[in-house]
C-alpha cells in the first residue's frame, strides 16, 4: 500500500498527472488528468490528429489505435492507463509519406476510401487482423472490420483492399497473389 | 461527450484494490475493460467518485480448467477466452457466445467478468452462466464469497455484488462429453446487444439446460422449457420459455415480438444442440 498512500492527500488521486508512453517508436511525456480520454490525449496533447474521434462511445471505431500490439478503442481508455504502453497510431504505419505500407497502397489502388474519417482505423483494425492472420478468407475480413463504421464507400472496396494486401485470394489458406 | 472528473486508482495487488474498494465503499466502480464502462462515464449516464483500475493486477488475467469448471479470471479478455483451448475443450459453448459479443475489437479488451459484473439483461455471457448454472466469485473486505448465477443478477444492471466486492473469477461448468450446445441471437446488427438470445446445452444425461437474456430484468432459465425440451418437445419448449418470460418494450422491439422471438429462438437452440449432440455421439 505504501506507494499507493504517497499520494498523501485525495485530491491528488484527481490531479492530472505526468505519464510516459511510446507513441509510432517516440517516448512521449505529457500531463493528463485521469478523465481525460486516450483519444484526446493523443490528439490534443501530443498533437497526433491522425487518430479520428467520432462517436466517442466506442461504436464507430475511428479511434481505433493499436495498444500494446492490440487493437482498442481510444475513446473507452483513459490517458492515464497508457503509462507505460506502446501505442501506434495511423502516423505510425507508414515509414514516410513515400513509403506506405502495403495495405494502405492497396487502399488507395482499390478506392476504400472517400471522405477518409473512418480510414485511420480502418487501417489499424486490418492491420492487427494482418498481423494475426497474414491469408484470411472474405469472411473473416468482414468480420474483423465489422466494428469499423463507413458511410461512403459501402465496404465492398474495403474489403478488397484488406484482401489485395493479404496474402491470400480471400479463400484463405497459403495463397499466392503476392503482385 | 466527456466524462466528470474522477479519482484515479491503480492497486497492483487484489488485496489492494479491495482495500480501496472498502475504503471508497459506494463511490468506487472497478475499471477492467471498460467496454461498457466508459461509453456510459463518456455520455455521463454515470458516473462515480473514483475508479479503481484492476488492469494492473497480472495475477487476474487468467483461464484455468478446475475440478468441474472452467474458472476465468477478472481480466481475462473475451478475445483470450475466445482462442482458449481450454475453453474450446471444456466449454465450448463459452466461445461460440462471444461471438455475439460486440466487434473483435471490443472483445481484445472487453473483459468477460466486466460483461458479469455489467448485467445487462441483454447481454449473451450472464444469459449462459446462467442456463449452465455457473457463479462467480466475489471478494470484498469480509471475505470470499461464491454466488451461483441465478442469485447473482438481481434486475437491470444490477447484482448481490456489494460496493467493497471485486468480481475475481466466473465458473463457468464443463460441458460433458458428448454434450450439444448452442447459441442463438437475433440483434439488429451483429456484435450488438441481443433483442433476444437463447443459449442451450443438451447433456449427455438426456437433460436440457436453457439461458435466455432480453426477455426479462435479469437472464432467466426457463425450467418448464427445459423439461419439454429434454422430452424432445420443441414447439412446447419454446412455447413455455415464452410464457415465463416478461420482457419489456422499447425502441428496438414490442414485448409481443420479444416474447415471439424467445419461442422461435429457444426452439432453433435447442434442436441446434440436441443434432450437434446426436453429432458428437455418432462422431
Amino acid at each position: 500500500m505504501a506507494e499507493m498512500r504517497t499520494g498523501h492527500l485525495e485530491d491528488a488521486l484527481f490531479e492530472a498527472r505526468e505519464i510516459a508512453c511510446t507513441v509510432n517508436g517516440k517516448l512521449y511525456r505529457a500531463m493528463a488528468e485521469p478523465r481525460r480520454l486516450l483519444s484526446d490525449f493523443i490528439r490534443e496533447d501530443l498533437d497526433l490528429k491522425g487518430t479520428h474521434v467520432g462517436c466517442e462511445h466506442g461504436v464507430c471505431g475511428a479511434c481505433t489505435i493499436l495498444f500494446n500490439g492490440q487493437p482498442a478503442r481510444s475513446c473507452l481508455m483513459f490517458a492515464v492507463q497508457a503509462d507505460g504502453a506502446e501505442i501506434v497510431t495511423v502516423e505510425g504505419l507508414a515509414r514516410s509519406p513515400q513509403q506506405l505500407t502495403r495495405l494502405q497502397e492497396s487502399f488507395s489502388q482499390e478506392h476504400a476510401l472517400q471522405c477518409g474519417y473512418c480510414t485511420p482505423g480502418m487501417l489499424i483494425s486490418a492491420t492487427a487482423l494482418l498481423s494475426e492472420n497474414p491469408s484470411p478468407t472474405d469472411s473473416e475480413v468482414r468480420h474483423a472490420m465489422a466494428g469499423q463504421l463507413c458511410r461512403c464507400t459501402g465496404y465492398e472496396q474495403i474489403v478488397r483492399a484488406v484482401l489485395a494486401a493479404a496474402d491470400s485470394d480471400g479463400k484463405g489458406g497459403e495463397g499466392g497473389n503476392h503482385a | 461527450m466527456k466524462p466528470a472528473a474522477f479519482g484515479y486508482l491503480t492497486p497492483r495487488t487484489r488485496e489492494e484494490a479491495i482495500e480501496v474498494l472498502s475504503r471508497y465503499a459506494g463511490d468506487a466502480k472497478v475499471l477492467a475493460g471498460g467496454q461498457s464502462l466508459v461509453p456510459l462515464l463518456n455520455f455521463r449516464l454515470t458516473s462515480f467518485r473514483y475508479l479503481v483500475d484492476i488492469n494492473r493486477i497480472p495475477d487476474l488475467d487468467y483461464i484455468r480448467s478446475e475440478q468441474g469448471y472452467l474458472a476465468i479470471g477478472a481480466l481475462a479478455r473475451h478475445r483470450s477466452v475466445e482462442q482458449s483451448a481450454e475453453a474450446a475443450r471444456e466449454c465450448p459453448l463459452l466461445p461460440e457466445a462471444l461471438q455475439f459479443v460486440g466487434h473483435p475489437v471490443i472483445r481484445q479488451r472487453g473483459t468477460v467478468c466486466g460483461s458479469i459484473a455489467h448485467a445487462d439483461p441483454s447481454a449473451e455471457l450472464p444469459a449462459l452462466l446462467t442456463a449452465l448454472g455457473g457463479s462467480v466469485v466475489l471478494e470484498g473486505s469480509s471475505g470470499r464469497r461464491v454466488a451461483d448465477a441465478e442469485e447473482y443478477f438481481l434486475g437491470y444492471l444490477m447484482t448481490a455484488q456489494q460496493p467493497d466486492e471485486l468480481l475475481v473469477e466466473a465458473r463457468f461448468p464443463k460441458l460433458p462429453n458428448g454434450s450439444g450446445f448452442a447459441f442463438e441471437e437475433l440483434a439488429r446488427r451483429h456484435g450488438d446487444f441481443a433483442i433476444v438470445g437463447v443459449a442451450c446445452a443438451a447433456l449427455p444425461d438426456g437433460s436440457v439446460r436453457l439461458g435466455v437474456c432480453g426477455a426479462n430484468s435479469v437472464p432467466f432459465r426457463p425450467l418448464k422449457a427445459e423439461t419439454a425440451a429434454a422430452q424432445g418437445d420443441l414447439q412446447e419448449a419454446g412455447r413455455l420459455a415464452a410464457a415465463d418470460s416478461d420482457p419489456d418494450s422499447d425502441l428496438h422491439a414490442t414485448a409481443e415480438y420479444r416474447r415471439a422471438m424467445v419461442s422461435k429462438l429457444v426452439e432453433r437452440a435447442v434442436r441446434h444442440a440436441l443434432e450437434r449432440k446426436e453429432g458428437n455421439a455418432r462422431g
